[in-house]
């Protein structure tokens, strides 16, 4: 059973189509990309398959289960979860506090009126080893608003990766980033995938970046899908050259 | 940001709970009276502040439930003479108007919010303007006792003096604070905060957001019906004003004027809200203009509020501030 399906999915912003009547199927444990020119369809197919648009039509499935018109937190409990295009952490808490949140929210411990948060050690412990995983750890008492870009970055996905989700969509996650810290990030985006076994899901810019990391690459162009397969043969595809690629590739 | 005080926070607090608790042997009537009001406000404005600088909800019609509170527990007093029951009836109706009104008001935020809770604010004003049959109209309710605390049969308290009244004010704002205090430092806590930072992150995390800004304002209310409440026996009436949206002003000045990201911020600003109006008061007729003066001037000064000083002090000496 695929992990994810999405079918015939429509989304119209007034007269635009940003999103025509799509299709597609994700494995489990496969890291795909999608790629396509600006007004492709890319975040808003993020944004139809996590819940932050509803579609025109069309359905979307995980692991088999209709998924179409739940809640973004449901959503979120069932194995999905995401990071922004435009940097999106919690400014005023501290580096610990922004994993914490999502980590009690799996737990459903965010109820909790009683006690101090710091007495959740469970969480607090797990929230501390993905710290460590993606090499915040340091300056976990650090207020996220204070952080360096870069890290900041690390930290958005750091809070992707702490709902625990199956199926990660990572939009832009080197967005803004110096060449060195994209190839670190993009290198944690691999290492997570393969220790958490979570699949993943980027749009990327940096071509060079997507070839060489993904195993799967998803092309879209004005809303539609232009092309999938491995890097290798989309590299190769003329159509996709003559849309997108262009210079690049040739 | 555990929220766990320093011993030298928890000997300075110890000293003025005492103050406090010897007041009414200490000072005069009227001192007390003071004390009762800024205790009343302080109580009114965590609540907001828990709304507005927790949650980042900015509601403009608290008043219409600090009203349910005062004229509940006034209506209830003038049937069965029982404090408990007058304080303990206005709390839950303010709640249920704050749950009711929370879940129309909580599907908007920013300024749609805003205007809808004054809206709402001003439809209860209305409702105590007109309804004379239970509200008394523009008479308000008169000759509300200070009744006995009394469980029948257990104990009975009498409190109908100001100073046996005070100690009632003075135990359930103490309780309402530490209840704050272990609130925000919760993971409930932490979970609103989250939600004032960036509601849709907080969304994709797992947390029902609308869910969560409807128990935070549920509990905005509680605390508002519990100053309404405590306001009512205090001055044995209730009259329309207090719902009207002047009121709800109260604890927006307050919370500025303290500081909306401390938690002691509200305190502050309810116990320089009443200070400085009563100091200047003393001095001129015009004590408005001079009042809105300070006020403007202090808001300007301290931007973040005046907690916000004692924040930077602890800052510069390398600690982490406090929530």
């Amino acid at each position: 059973m695929s992990l994810l399906t999405v079918q015939s999915i429509t989304k119209h912003f007034g007269d635009f189509t940003a999103v025509d009547g799509l299709s597609l199927t994700l494995p489990a444990g496969r890291l795909t990309a999608v790629i396509g020119p600006n007004g492709a369809g890319k975040t808003t197919l993020i944004n139809l398959v996590t819940g932050a648009v509803a579609p025109d039509s069309g359905a979307v499935y995980l692991k088999g289960e209709a998924i179409t018109r739940l809640a973004v937190h449901h959503r979120i409990r069932k194995g999905l979860s995401r990071s922004f295009q435009i940097m999106n952490i919690f400014a005023r808490l501290t580096v610990l506090q922004n994993i914490l949140l999502p980590v009690l929210a799996r737990r459903g411990r965010t109820a909790q009126a009683f006690h101090r948060w710091g007495r959740e050690t469970e969480a607090i412990a797990e929230s501390r080893a993905i710290l460590r995983e993606i090499g915040l750890v340091e300056v976990e008492n650090t207020p996220a608003g204070v952080l360096s870009h870069g890290d900041q970055r690390l930290l958005e996905l750091g809070i992707a990766i702490a709902p625990g989700p199956e199926l990660c969509f990572l939009d832009e996650p080197s967005s803004g980033l110096t060449s060195v810290e994209r190839s670190t990030v993009l290198a944690l985006v691999r290492k997570i995938s393969v220790e958490r076994r979570t699949t993943f899901v980027i749009v990327e810019h940096d071509m060079d970046a997507v070839f060489a990391l993904a195993d799967w690459i998803v092309v879209l162009d004005r809303g539609r899908l232009l092309a999938e397969g491995p890097p290798a043969q989309i590299r190769e595809n003329r159509a996709v050259r003559e849309v997108y690629l262009g210079e690049e590739t040739a | 940001m555990s929220g766990r005080l320093s011993p030298r926070a928890a000997a300075a607090l110890a000293v003025l709970v005492l103050a406090l608790a010897m007041l009414p042997w200490l000072a005069g009537r009227y001192p007390v009276y003071l004390v009762m009001h800024i205790l009343i406000l302080a109580v009114f404005s965590l609540g907001f502040n828990l709304l507005f600088g927790y949650t980042g909800l900015l509601s403009f019609g608290q008043a219409g439930f600090f009203a349910v509170g005062a004229y509940a527990c006034g209506k209830i007093l003038l049937f069965v003479p029982n404090l408990l029951l007058g304080l303990a009836g206005g709390v839950a109706t303010a709640g249920v108007a704050a749950l009711v009104l929370g879940i129309l008001s909580v599907r908007h935020t920013r300024i749609y919010f805003s205007m809808l809770t004054l809206a709402f604010g001003m439809m209860i004003y209305s409702v105590a303007w007109k309804w004379r049959d239970v509200t008394g109209g523009d008479d308000g309710l008169v000759g509300i006792p200070r009744a006995p605390l009394e469980i029948p049969g257990l104990f009975s308290i009498g409190v109908s003096a100001i100073e046996g009244y005070y100690y009632v004010v003075l135990a359930l704002a103490l309780v309402a604070i530490v209840a704050m205090h272990r609130l925000v430092h919760s993971p409930l806590g932490l979970t609103l905060q989250a939600i004032r930072d960036s509601e849709t992150r907080a969304e994709f995390a797992g947390v029902p957001v609308r869910k969560y800004r409807l128990v935070a304002f549920t509990i905005a209310g509680l605390y508002a019906g519990l100053a309404g409440a405590l306001l009512s026996p205090l001055e044995n009436t209730v009259t329309p004003p207090v719902a009207h949206w002047s009121t709800s002003a109260e604890p927006v000045l307050a919370t500025l004027l303290g500081g909306i990201h401390s938690f002691a911020g509200p305190i502050v600003g309810a116990v320089l809200f009443f200070v400085i109006r009563d100091v200047i008061v003393r001095f001129t007729e015009y004590w408005l203009l001079v009042y809105g003066v300070i006020v403007v001037a202090l808001v300007m000064g301290f931007p973040e509020g005046v907690m916000s000083m004692f924040k930077k002090r602890r800052t510069d000496r390398g600690q982490t501030p406090g929530v």
